[in-house]
């Protein structure tokens, strides 16, 4: 909250005037891991493009922190070099120069006393030069290992103890923890810094036009909500598939794996999006309190052998291309037991989903990149044609596109052309044009404005992460017990394990 | 696309239709109809800026050029879909008896069920809203700015007329400068005694400015000029001193505020591709800009 709505009315502030966009107050980012992927690919060219679009506050400034022997012009030209490739907007060169000119580099080691006290300075000083006002993020695109570390040293340095009338917040990439306890870990070492108000955790798939649509088409029609339960749906399958392998990172992947690195963050929010009952209002709270008792009503099957599938990819052709596979990929162990796929079976214990079971699965290497959640419904209880008549007709489905080619798709049974009766599916597409891609801003750009304004609604908070762990935990240490996981050719929809998951229950994946 | 010369309404409908099938009857899921009014020598230009801001908001658009009304009624027209455009797309060229008759070409054209929104680059309707065109559309877009006739006067006229749905470019053009200014107030909530707004001399957005700082802050303002661009200072003075935004190249301006240093920030003066798409994503009537036109007619008349 800006100090001012606590202090009295700004009047040329309106709540009808919805023109006007929010703009952040004084307040600076200090980036931690400046030449990893995620700042240089996302947060560097972010912050770009919200100046770009005038929604920082005069005067922002961003520091880099590193283990980098650079001068602040260094950072500003790896800064530069990160905007000129990644950035979505166009580039502009006075923009450019006055956040150029907020741009700050302090090199040292984690465990290093000097350099912390050099980041002390470095914020004071912007503090009087560039007039941000002791309010200042601190961005840890680093490994979860040096969290403690880092805000450890925060806390020491009296960094992390707003002034007066001033902020400090801290924000924290995925992964969070790697089972309950670990996560209960992180986030202790957070909490004991950082009260749980100023804690950020960024979830970016929580940031995309598409995902924030899921609530309004839930909850602004009619037509939706009134089937939307265990009445009408069959089951929902989730789905988020990429046909990338690991790439570089099999440092990080290997030992972590699909089910780790996506389906307990992004699939499970994205589950309690479209499960969750309607909140009160759209504030940060209502939200949560949703969210949670959504997240509390999982229940996982009893034979976890019969309803969960793994697999790891094995080298094949991907989209024209020969890939290698998983063990293969440079940096994994030949024995790796890591999955790159996963597919979980999860009921919800409430009166509106008991007995629809929900289908999380999310792989690489499989057929094309895409994020999408279908809502399956019941076949109808008569149809008044032939059983020849409706051979085509399989069940209509509501399917939320979330990435990419946004937007909705309708399923339903439609006659053929042609003197017969002939009933097969067709699809009704809607795609909300560029509104998702060009001139809106991109989920990090949205998240990162919400850090600096301080509005929490799209950031999981801690209770939500350690139950969507509790909930996987159980799986994981039923997979750990059972050997390798099930190979799959490259470029296809994953291994014959997962087929047979949804065929015991007498369905079928969608091919997205 | 296709020219068809000497057509009517459904002419142009069966078109829309055929040029889809063509195209092999992709899913064009428009939002809206949007009615460009515009001038032969301006149409080309007026078409372009509609397609970009066509990519934000799937549109049918229909421009409408109003030629000569002497003589023999002749309804001329070019239909499309694609190449560049989210939706589809008609430029219809009206000569003759129909020139004073075109809601009745652009009324059967009209998308079912969704909002109509109208634009008129250049000059507009003394009263857009009673305009036969103009009726037809929930969102009536003027540009005082571009005005050919009258330039002094044109914001003054829109004002008086303003009814809701109305709303024109040169305020749009303001919402930077709001944005700024109202920040400056959430960061320092001061008590602003009075102030100032420096523009080239003929600047409707300037204007209204003036009239929406008055309106709500409470306090006379004055208007003073400059060479431009377009704005060049927004001042608001406090009892701490002055907090001003001044811009002198349209691009990158300096924020002042009291105990503070100087800040340099971002404040572009913006395309009509951008402008548009702006006006277009709000279509339900602007409160605060129907309060500052009221607001600017009564400066005017005092």
């Amino acid at each position: 909250m800006s100090p001012s709505t606590s202090r009295g009315v700004n009047p040329l502030r309106d709540p009808q005037d919805r023109r006007l966009p929010r703009i952040a107050g004084p307040c600076g980012l200090v980036l931690f891991g400046v030449t990893g992927d995620l700042s240089r690919k996302k947060v560097m060219p972010a912050i770009y493009d919200l100046a770009n679009r005038g929604l920082l506050p005069p005067g922002f400034s961003l520091v880099g922190f590193a283990r980098r022997d650079w001068a602040n012009e260094d950072f500003a030209q790896v800064v530069h070099d990160s905007v000129k490739q990644h950035a979505r907007t166009e580039f502009r060169e006075e923009v450019w120069n006055q956040l150029a000119e907020g741009f700050r580099f302090v090199p040292g080691n984690f465990d290093d006393d000097a350099a912390f006290n050099t980041l002390r300075r470095t914020i004071e000083e912007l503090d009087e030069v560039r007039g941000t006002d002791g309010n200042h993020a601190f961005y840890l695109a680093i490994p979860p290992g040096y969290f403690g570390d880092v805000v450890g040293q925060l806390k020491e340095h009296g960094l992390a103890q707003p002034a007066e009338g001033s902020w400090r917040r801290v924000v924290v990439e995925k992964p969070f923890g790697h089972d309950e306890e670990s996560a209960h870990e992180l986030n202790s070492t957070l909490a004991s810094v950082f009260p749980s108000g100023s804690i950020f955790r960024i979830d970016h798939y929580l940031g995309k036009e598409t995902v924030q649509n899921i609530l309004a088409t839930r909850f602004a029609n009619t037509m939706f909500e009134p089937i939307w339960n265990s009445h009408y749906v069959d089951h929902v399958q989730i789905t988020m598939a990429e046909d990338i392998g690991i790439g570089g990172r099999a440092g990080y992947y290997d030992g972590i794996g699909a089910a780790r690195d996506v389906i307990q963050n992004h699939l499970m929010q994205l589950m309690s999006l479209v499960a969750m009952e309607e909140p009160t209002s759209f504030d940060a709270e209502s939200l949560r309190v949703e969210k949670l008792k959504l997240l509390q009503s999982i229940t996982l099957p009893r034979r976890l052998d019969l309803t969960t599938a793994r697999g790891q990819y094995a080298a094949g052709w991907q989209g024209g291309e020969k890939v290698v596979g998983f063990l293969e990929e440079e940096g994994v162990r030949k024995t790796s037991a890591t999955e790159t796929y996963a597919a979980i079976t999860l009921h919800v214990d409430n009166r509106r989903w008991a007995g629809v079971p929900f289908y999380l699965r999310t792989g690489k290497r499989l057929g094309r990149r895409v994020t999408e959640v279908a809502v399956v419904f019941k076949a109808a209880p008569h149809v008044p044609f032939t059983r020849a008549a409706t051979e085509e007709l399989t069940h209509n489905a509501l399917v939320i596109r979330v990435q990419p080619d946004e937007g909705m798709t309708l399923r339903f049974g439609s006659k053929v052309p042609g003197t017969q009766m002939e009933i097969r599916d067709v699809n009704m597409d809607f795609a909300y044009g560029g509104t998702f891609t060009e001139s809106s801003a991109e989920a990090y750009e949205r998240l990162i404005l919400d850090v600096l304004l301080g509005d929490p609604p799209l950031f999981p908070r801690h209770a939500e992460v350690e139950r969507s762990w509790q909930i996987l935990d159980p799986v994981l240490d039923h997979w750990a017990g059972k050997g390798r996981p099930e190979p799959y050719e490259s470029g296809t929809w994953g291994p014959p394990s997962a087929d047979a998951m949804l065929a015991r229950d007498g369905r079928a994946w969608r091919r997205p | 696309m296709i020219e068809l010369i000497d057509t009517n309404a459904s002419g142009i409908a069966a078109e829309f239709i055929a040029s889809r099938v063509r195209s092999g009857s992709p899913a064009m899921s428009m939002v809206m109809t949007l009615i460009i009014v515009v001038a032969e020598d301006d149409s080309d230009e007026a078409m372009r800026v509609a397609r970009q801001a066509s990519h934000e908001h799937p549109a049918r658009v229909l421009g409408v050029i109003l030629g000569d009304a002497r003589g023999h009624a002749r309804v001329n027209a070019q239909v499309g879909t694609g190449d560049g455009w989210t939706g589809e797309t008609a430029l219809i060229r009206l000569e003759g008896e129909v020139v004073r008759h075109a809601e009745s070409v652009v009324l059967p054209l009209l998308l079912p069920d969704s909002p109509v929104a109208i634009w008129w680059p250049s000059d507009p309707p003394e009263d857009p809203a009673t305009d036969p065109l103009g009726r037809l559309a929930q969102r009536r877009i003027t540009d005082a700015a571009a005005a050919t006739r009258g330039k002094s006067r044109a914001i003054h006229r829109q004002c008086t007329t303003y009814a809701a749905g109305n709303s024109d470019l040169a305020w749009t053009r303001i919402t930077p400068w709001r944005a700024l200014l109202a920040a400056a107030l959430d960061q320092q909530p001061l008590k602003v005694i009075g102030g100032s707004v420096t523009a080239e001399r003929i600047s409707p957005s300037a204007e209204l400015l003036v009239a929406w700082l008055t309106d709500r802050l409470k306090v006379s303002f004055d208007r003073k000029s400059s060479r431009g661009p377009g704005i060049t200072e927004a001042r608001l003075d406090t009892s701490e001193g002055p907090i001003v935004i001044s811009r002198r190249d349209g691009r990158l301006a300096t924020f002042t505020s009291p105990d503070r240093p100087d800040r340099p920030v971002a404040l572009k003066r913006r395309q009509l591709p951008e402008l548009l798409a702006e006006e277009l994503r709000r279509l339900d009537e602007d409160d605060v800009y129907a309060a500052t036109a009221r607001r600017l007619t009564k400066l005017h008349l005092s």
